[in-house]
């Protein structure tokens, strides 16, 4: 799988090749600024961009917008968004054009070095990866109540899948069955109204789509 | 016996060298320093004097001719009406311009000749609507009438000490021309002798009146210095709020760029090690692991720390984005709120992000509250934030004096106060608490 990173620092720049690399991935290229990004992403057309989003020149949300005009002009591209804190107003930005092939996580989670590779190719797959905290920002701020209507332990499964975790995902943290986990789902969409579909991330994005209303 | 001696040296000399002293004294004042400096002043201050008089004396003349005119109507009929109407309208602006003018000579001229330095009134002079609004501040008329004074110790003054300056000259030429009785050429040389000699201290006499009347009428009057007081404290007030916020930022960026990705760094290199070296020896293996979740734990707390200490967040989108994290990372639920189309200056935006954040950290600390709700909206020029608990109330207003006179609700108010905000606490025993901030931003 070919990836392009984008981040300012050389230290990450560098430990972020290697992790990638040594996970099997091929970064492709590696570059300081948004410029050089989108001009990398036209040149190599990789599977991923992993963007961080404080970046040259303005240091505010270059990584963010930059992911935003290659959703638009690579709709096949992957995102992985990046940053040291994350932001909801970024996450609605980033969510509102792209709800698959989507993730975005504080950049401490490159420390784990498994559970970070695991999210690279989730997003890499049409899945979502978004950060805990991003999730409970969006929680903050829903306008409209039905999810009040949820039992807690709906709630942290909704939590969980708006993470971007499957089903069998969702029983390893829970520690719950299986069937379980079907039965809050299915009662999380009976209570949010919305129809059942088949696949997981039809499901998530659904939820996100709810979330970031 | 040298010793012996002093004294008794001491008192004999005593009186004797009074008289010489007092003597020299008078003589040497005729030309000392500030004998010369008082003269000049008074020469100077005796020709600006005469100008005000003369400006002010003819614009007053021709103020009353032309209303005199007007009143005996119809003098020449509506041309000659309509030109002494425009007079009437045009002196006092004229009288305006002449004051202030004048005022600021006046100044100039202090600060030249005695090196008195008497700061102008511009308040007064840019009070609303022109020209009626400056003829409205006493300053003005203050103004107007150290104008008038200076005629006396300016003109009268000034003539005086000239006058006595040259009694010598008019006493040689008296004596020169008319060649008096030796008695009248004796008084006139004792009279001469006697106006030089007190030339000095009249001189010094009219300047010091001169810059008490300038003091007192030429610059601001208590009212007046107070409202300067009053407005450089709160320009340096807000200029010191903005300065600790900008030095709050540079610092935020600098760790960001700095310390925060070395961690980083360091933590991804942990992370790879701890995945790859699982066939190391177990101590090994448990240093790395040790290292490992020290740094991740590092990360988080630095990450708390620099959020604390300005979000960058709040500067690129503002409060309703900034305040998103703050809710989210409240250990208790939070409901947030935010109406505020327009954005507030970044000094109150930091300071009503603060008052949010202190706000819940003392509910999650006191309220023992199981939710809490954060409501900013705008109303004109007001800013309005409320944190309100479910908890168990009974906090003490900062104003309180009790045991829980809470250093925490103290901060909130003297952020608020930072801003000219207010901030009120409404906390009945057994809650609801419900604190409000009014942060005015200017529009």
């Amino acid at each position: 799988m070919r990836i392009v990173i984008a981040e300012d620092s050389v230290l990450l720049r560098d430990g972020l090749t290697r992790m990638l690399t040594g996970g099997g991935f091929e970064v492709v290229a590696a570059v300081p600024d948004a410029g050089q990004l989108l001009q990398a992403v036209a040149d190599r057309q990789p599977d991923l961009a992993l963007i961080d989003v404080r970046m040259p020149p303005t240091h505010t949300d270059e990584g963010i917008r930059a992911a935003l005009v290659i959703r638009r002009q690579h709709p096949d591209v992957a995102l992985l968004v990046l940053s040291q804190y994350v932001e909801e107003s970024y996450a609605t930005d980033l969510l509102s054009t792209a709800t698959s092939s989507v993730g975005y996580l504080l950049k401490d989670r490159v420390a784990h070095v498994e559970d970070f590779l695991d999210a690279v190719r989730r997003v890499a797959g049409g899945g979502t990866a978004l950060d805990p905290e991003v999730v409970a920002q969006l929680l903050v701020r829903r306008r409209d109540d039905p999810i009040d209507r949820l039992t807690p332990r709906e709630l942290q499964v909704l939590r969980l899948m708006a993470e971007g975790r499957s089903n069998h995902g969702i029983v390893a943290v829970l520690k719950v069955s299986p069937s379980a986990v079907e039965k809050y789902v299915t009662n999380i969409f009976a209570k949010l109204d919305l129809p059942p579909t088949g696949t997981d991330h039809r499901r998530v994005l659904a939820v996100l789509k709810y979330l970031g209303s | 016996m040298v010793t012996g001696r002093m004294p008794l040296y001491g008192d004999v000399m005593t009186s004797a060298d009074l008289t010489s002293r007092r003597v020299s004294a008078v003589v040497g004042a005729l030309w000392s320093a500030p004998t010369w400096r008082a003269t000049r002043n008074v020469l100077a201050a005796f020709l600006v004097a005469l100008v005000g008089g003369v400006l002010l004396g003819g614009l007053g003349l021709i103020w009353w001719a032309a209303i005199d005119s007007l009143v005996h109507w119809p003098v020449g009929g509506w041309s000659h009406a309509a030109l002494y109407g425009a007079v009437v309208a045009a002196v006092p602006v004229l009288a305006l311009w002449s004051v202030q003018g004048l005022a600021a000579l006046q100044r100039s001229r202090l600060h030249t000749t005695l090196g008195v330095d008497i700061p102008a009134v511009p308040r007064a002079a840019e009070r609303k609507p022109w020209p009626i609004g400056p003829w409205l501040a006493a300053a003005t008329w203050r103004q107007l009438g150290f104008h008038l004074l200076s005629l006396v110790t300016g003109v009268a003054g000034g003539g005086l000490v000239a006058a006595c300056w040259l009694a010598p000259v008019a006493a040689i030429g008296y004596l020169g021309a008319a060649r008096p009785p030796a008695a009248a050429g004796a008084a006139a040389v004792a009279a001469a002798a006697g106006l030089l000699l007190a030339a000095p201290w009249l001189a010094r006499l009219v300047t010091r009146a001169d810059e008490a009347l300038a003091r007192a009428l030429l610059g601001p009057g208590h009212h007046e210095e107070l409202a300067l007081r009053l407005e450089s404290l709160t320009r340096s007030r807000a200029d010191i709020v903005a300065a600790a916020d900008a030095e709050r930022r540079r610092i935020e960026r600098d760790l960001h760029d700095g310390a925060q990705q070395r961690l980083v760094s360091l933590a991804l290199n942990l992370g790879m090690a701890r995945a790859r070296f699982t066939s190391a020896p177990e101590p090994v293996r448990q240093a790395i692991a040790d290292a490992h979740d020290e740094v991740v734990l590092a990360l988080a707390e630095m990450r708390e720390f620099i959020r604390g200490l300005h979000p960058a967040v709040l500067n690129d989108r503002g409060l309703d984005a900034a305040l998103s994290g703050l809710a989210a990372r409240a250990p208790l639920p939070v409901r947030l709120r935010v109406e505020a189309p327009r954005r507030a200056s970044p000094s109150v935006e930091a300071v009503a992000y603060f008052i949010v954040s202190e706000a819940l950290t003392n509910v999650a600390r006191h309220a023992r509250a199981t939710q809490a709700e954060v409501t900013v909206t705008r109303q004109g020029d007001v800013l309005r934030i409320a944190v309100t608990d479910d908890g168990c109330g009974g906090a003490v207003p900062p104003e309180g004096d009790g045991p829980g006179a809470g250093t925490g609700l103290r901060g909130l108010a003297q952020r608020a106060a930072a801003v000219d905000g207010t901030l009120t606490i409404d906390s009945p025993p057994g809650g609801p608490t419900v604190i409000v901030a009014e942060l005015p931003c200017e529009s």
